[in-house]
């Protein structure tokens, strides 16, 4: 049997080998639904220990080093700590919301990871509206953090859940224009199709000047959509102490937690595939194989990642008005004449093509 | 809620929100009554006696050589000022002339206090702001000076340096070299502050503007120190009332007229330069003679009232005693430069945001036990 990268495809054929075609799809989901959770949630937790290790490069120390070759095993020791340890939350706490809103968190986030093209036709979940359902899945994130302050019956929480859903809702607006800007090129919202389009060169190089404009507004809000400094107002720390997941322990903490990391490679993915040509190799050096793709695509993304980590131990925090109006009288409007000018360079044939 | 929505006229009402005695950025056992409209401040009540530990009345229990050592607990950022203030005092009344040699002593351990100190303030408010970094970039600098204070007073923190009379022992052989090793360090590594967080837009947009302080106020909230002097209220206690060796040494008094958060960063980063300034003025030649002058095994301070101001790292602090001729004071008064600052804090950041009270609180540079005592 020939076993191609398309997952969803193989996993189907195999199922429906000895089952009705109808369970075999099912089945098939269900079973790449599985793969993605382990491997996404193992990723998530080698992404704390990188960004531990970064902060420790960063902050003259030398970060986790005792668990495990060069503390490998630190994060994983410290996962099964927080599954061993007790729940432990408010009295007057509404129960249902309150248990509900880690899972709205973390649901969101690994939803968004399907669709996400690794190399060519390795995908869970090719959809014509691909972009459109990264923006819509990772808003639902925001839910749960809404819910889980509210329902905490903590004062800190509250404030931490409110900013975030004034940032999430304000800086969405820009995530999503600037990538509708780059939607003007590549004429389809498929990811796979937008990947295909950059065999001609990258988006950041076929769009020049709206381009990179347009990736700096992405990277800006989307570290800002993620709540990580220099926009973590929701768990500012100094101002709040935890901030929405105040009361949170253990692994409901632990969701909250991995949900935040998993949303960093989010963001960091799509841009890889937006503007930096996903899985495809600079100059099509290695395009003879395809498998190859995942490491150019993995590059790509933890360059991003790293860029967003340089952010939060760098800079410092924004004020919850200043974050506002970034937004509102900055980047919305520069993004607006942003779509203008790629229209424009659209229109008139103006972009780069090899 | 039904006090909220009435007739369909949606209305918001003022919270109470806690902030401390646990909370990150009160730096200790400092609460917090906050009245909030929404993110803006209304009212910011502190809530002091956390950590009271009835330090002057302990002190009129004491002898004379045991105070100094209460006098480390106080403002522990700037413990050895603090035992220098109470020598001072005693050394006065008792009408005693100090070697020169442990004048200069003092001053150079005085200023190096301070950047240490400073060193530290620098750190957690960077922390403050949301800059996780700066944090251990200070502690790397302050960690040269413990080393420093370590190798001649055998204590990095609480030293107990001071008694009535000199100093407890010599400095270490090692001690001038050592400075003279962190002095050349902290020049390069200064201006590495500047580059990471000074000029730091969002820091500055953070900073600007923001707890303004008049000149006058200041004066009427008894402000001292780098919260005065960032308001251009001139009280630089070293340059009007010299003390140990600072009459020799010639400084600027750091001054800035804007009274805003900003202004009081650049104050103590300048103070950080001055400092440097008056080691390198005394460092390379520290008068030979006794670190110690003799004095009686039982103190007994001549009847009367005796009082003596110095400048720590968080400003004025005044030591008054009340003597009646035995060997411990009647009454034993400190001037403790974090109360009055503290004091300015409702009047300064209320209408900011809770963001801005934190920058504000940093800039305060507020350390819990020297208020509570």
């Amino acid at each position: 049997m020939n076993i191609s990268l398309n997952i969803t495809k193989t996993f189907t054929e195999l199922l429906s080998g000895f089952l009705p075609e109808s369970t075999a799809n099912i089945g098939a989901m269900v079973i790449i639904a599985l793969i993605y959770l382990a491997i996404f949630s193992v990723a998530g937790l080698f992404l704390v220990l990188i960004e531990r290790k970064v902060a420790a490069w960063f902050q003259l120390r030398l970060g986790p080093n005792r668990v495990g070759p060069w503390g490998l095993l630190q994060t994983m020791a410290d996962a099964l700590k927080l599954v061993s340890k007790e729940l432990t939350g408010t009295v007057k706490a509404d129960k249902f919301l309150y248990n509900l809103a880690p899972y709205f968190v973390i649901v969101s986030s690994l939803m968004a990871l399907s669709v996400f093209p690794f190399t060519q036709n390795f995908q869970a979940f090719d959809i014509n509206i691909g972009l459109f359902f990264l923006i819509a899945i990772s808003s639902i994130g925001v839910i749960g953090i809404l819910l889980g302050g509210w329902a905490s019956n903590n004062k800190f929480a509250l404030i931490g859940a409110m900013r975030s859903g004034v940032q999430t809702i304000s800086y969405e607006i820009s995530v999503g224009l600037s990538l509708l800007t780059m939607v003007l090129i590549t004429g389809s919202l498929q990811l796979s199709e937008i990947v295909e389009v950059q065999k001609n060169g990258w988006l950041i190089v076929q769009g020049h000047i709206p381009a990179i404009f347009a990736f700096m507004i992405y990277m800006i809000a989307g570290t800002a959509e993620t709540n990580r400094a220099p926009f973590d107002m929701v768990e500012a720390e100094s101002e709040l102490g935890a901030g929405f997941h105040t009361e949170y322990s253990g692994m409901k903490f632990a969701y909250f937690f991995l949900a935040e990391f998993i949303n960093m490679f989010i963001i960091a993915a799509i841009a890889a595939t937006v503007f930096f040509g996903g899985w495809l190799s600079p100059f099509g050096i290695t395009d003879s194989i395809p498998w190859l793709g995942v490491f150019w695509f993995l590059a790509k993304t933890m360059t991003l990642v790293f860029l967003m980590m340089w952010f939060r131990w760098t800079f410092p925090r924004l004020r919850v008005d200043q974050l506002l109006t970034l937004e509102w009288k900055y980047l919305l409007p520069l993004n607006l004449l942003n779509i203008i000018l790629m229209a424009l360079i659209v229109w008139l044939n103006l972009t780069i093509q090899f | 809620m039904d006090t909220t929505i009435k007739n369909s006229n949606l209305k918001s009402e003022e919270y109470f929100i806690n902030m401390g005695p646990q909370h990150p950025a009160t730096h200790g056992v400092l609460r917090l009554l906050l009245t909030i409209d929404g993110e803006i401040i209304k009212k910011v009540e502190p809530d002091l006696g956390y950590i009271h530990r009835s330090i002057e009345k302990m002190c009129e229990r004491d002898s004379y050589q045991q105070i100094v050592h209460l006098t480390d607990r106080m403002d522990y950022l700037s413990s050895h000022i603090n035992n220098e203030a109470v020598c001072l005092t005693v050394e006065n009344a008792l009408q005693i002339e100090v070697p020169e040699r442990v004048k200069v002593i003092r001053t150079i351990i005085g200023e190096l206090t301070r950047i240490a100190s400073h060193c530290l303030w620098w750190g957690v408010m960077g922390m403050d702001v949301g800059a996780l970094t700066t944090y251990f970039y200070g502690f790397r600098d302050r960690e040269m000076i413990n080393d420093i204070f370590e190798e001649t007073c055998g204590a990095r923190l609480t030293m107990n340096y001071n008694l009535p009379g000199g100093l407890m022992f010599d400095i270490h052989p090692n001690f001038v070299k050592r400075t003279k090793d962190f002095i050349a360090h902290f020049k390069t590594k200064l201006s590495e502050y500047d580059t990471l967080l000074t000029g730091n837009i969002i820091f500055q947009k953070r900073m600007k503007g923001v707890g303004i302080l008049t000149k006058e106020d200041a004066i009427s909230y008894g402000a001292s120190g780098p919260v005065g002097r960032g308001s251009g209220y001139s009280c630089d206690v070293r340059k009007y009332h010299p003390y140990s060796a600072l009459d020799k040494v010639t400084f600027n008094e750091s001054l800035k007229t804007d009274g805003d958060s900003f202004a009081r960063y650049q104050v103590r980063i300048q103070e950080m330069w001055e400092s440097m300034a008056i080691i390198e003025q005394l460092i390379d030649n520290i008068p030979e003679g006794d670190y110690q002058t003799a004095t009686n095994a039982v103190i007994k301070l001549p009847k009367g009232e005796f009082y003596q101001k110095v400048e720590t790292a968080r400003g004025e602090l005044g030591v008054y005693i009340v003597s009646t001729g035995t060997k411990n004071p009647y009454r034993l008064k400190f001037r403790s430069p974090g109360f009055s600052n503290l004091s300015l804090l409702n009047h300064i950041a209320v209408g900011g945001k809770i963001g801005d009270l934190v920058a504000t609180m940093a800039t305060l540079d507020l350390v819990i036990p020297d208020i509570d005592r």
